[in-house]
């Protein structure tokens, strides 16, 4: 069964390949062996048992694991949220080529299928780990621990993921990442943000992408500035364009302080 | 929702976008189960979904016979508390309910800390 949307299935389909050169290097999953204990004798009275736990709480606690290992080897990463189409992949091309030479960039690309991001961010010299989710619509923190395991990134690095492009599902999984970045570009609707609240909500930084094409597109940057607002009072919030390059320095100086 | 959306605008299409992640929160709860007491038949779940979590019930309710299907949950029937969302103003220092996911103060502020609403927690199962 799907992890999300109900078809395929999530520990059948999700794949996680390390992109380096034409051939992509498989990594195979472990069989899971779960024993299956039966405890009682069958009885025809029922009986309450508490557990009195939370819902997510086998992901929460591996992202805390995740979290816990990352700061240890002092490595930063970075959750990048957004639609499909927003731009993540071309800002991070470009972010990691500015950062070239500064700190040790590395990506985890997230996607249904396809190692094409991938593809795009290992062109730039970046060692990147593809997880294809298969039918699933977000990343979740055993995700990321095998994405982790599979790039090992160097002790100080800064590795970025990118989240499968959707607004809805990212929102509620905590990865173990040190900050949640969203971006919205203006070639969408600027009331995104309040269709989206969950997601919003849960942003440290929000990168407003593609401002190069204000000129040329209906979108009100005051609305979706001020719903952003609203949904989040503290949230840090940045203008950019990653093919014209407004604001990219602000972006790096906010990286430069995780 | 416009600037000036007030708190009894309705909510805008949930249950249509919602469904794409109440899956994975079903599968959660299934396998928590599972891992907990076996695969011995259960007759019922207690969920607590809180009003401002994010998740759909209706949704739960649908992917939960999917879910559920084949292991010692089958035909299991779910019991849902949907608490209300509380908050606290911190600029009118009010604490007052909400249910809307958009959350606004009467006041216009944002700045709100959530006392209650985003439970998400398996409360109990009653085993036969």
């Amino acid at each position: 069964m799907c992890s999300t949307c109900g078809c395929g299935g999530e520990d059948e389909t999700t794949r996680v390949t390390l992109v380096d050169g034409p051939e992509p290097v498989h990594a195979h999953p472990h069989d899971h062996a779960h024993p299956h204990e039966h405890p009682h004798e069958h009885e025809h009275e029922t009986r309450t048992v508490l557990l009195e736990q939370d819902i997510l709480a086998k992901n929460d606690l591996l992202a805390a694991a995740t979290r816990h290992r990352l700061a240890e080897h002092a490595i930063t990463a970075i959750n990048l949220m957004s639609s499909p189409g927003s731009g993540k992949t071309t800002l991070l091309e470009r972010t990691v080529r500015d950062l070239a030479g500064r700190r040790e960039t590395l990506v985890v690309e997230g996607d249904q299928e396809t190692w094409l991001d991938a593809q795009r961010i290992r062109a730039t010299g970046s060692k990147v780990v593809q997880i294809n989710t298969g039918a699933g619509c977000h990343l979740d923190a055993e995700m990321l621990d095998r994405g982790l395991n599979e790039l090992a990134p160097p002790d100080g690095s800064l590795v970025f993921v990118e989240n499968v492009g959707n607004l809805v599902c990212p929102a509620l999984f905590d990865l173990g990442e040190a900050a949640r970045v969203v971006i919205i570009s203006v070639t969408e609707g600027a009331d995104k943000p309040a269709k989206y609240p969950y997601m919003f909500r849960t942003a440290d930084l929000v990168l407003l992408n593609k401002i190069d094409l204000l000129p040329y597109v209906d979108f009100d940057v005051d609305l979706c500035v001020d719903l952003i607002r609203r949904l989040k009072p503290d949230v840090e919030l940045l203008h950019v364009s990653a093919t014209r390059g407004d604001g990219l320095d602000a972006w790096h100086s906010w990286l430069d302080a995780r | 929702m416009s600037l000036t959306r007030s708190r009894s605008t309705p909510k805008a299409g949930r249950p249509t976008v919602g469904r794409v992640h109440e899956l994975a929160i079903t599968e959660s709860i299934v396998d928590a189960i599972v891992e907990k007491i076996g695969d011995g038949p259960v007759a019922a779940v207690r969920l607590e979904v809180g009003r401002l979590s994010g998740v759909v019930t209706d949704s739960i309710r649908f992917c939960f016979e999917i879910v559920a299907g084949g292991t010692g949950l089958e035909g299991a029937r779910l019991d849902i508390d949907e608490p209300s969302g509380r908050a606290y103003c911190r600029d009118c220092r009010r604490e007052f309910g909400l249910d809307d996911p958009i959350m606004l103060c009467d006041c216009g502020s944002a700045d709100l800390d959530i006392l209650a609403g985003r439970e998400l927690r398996i409360i109990s199962v009653e085993v036969r």
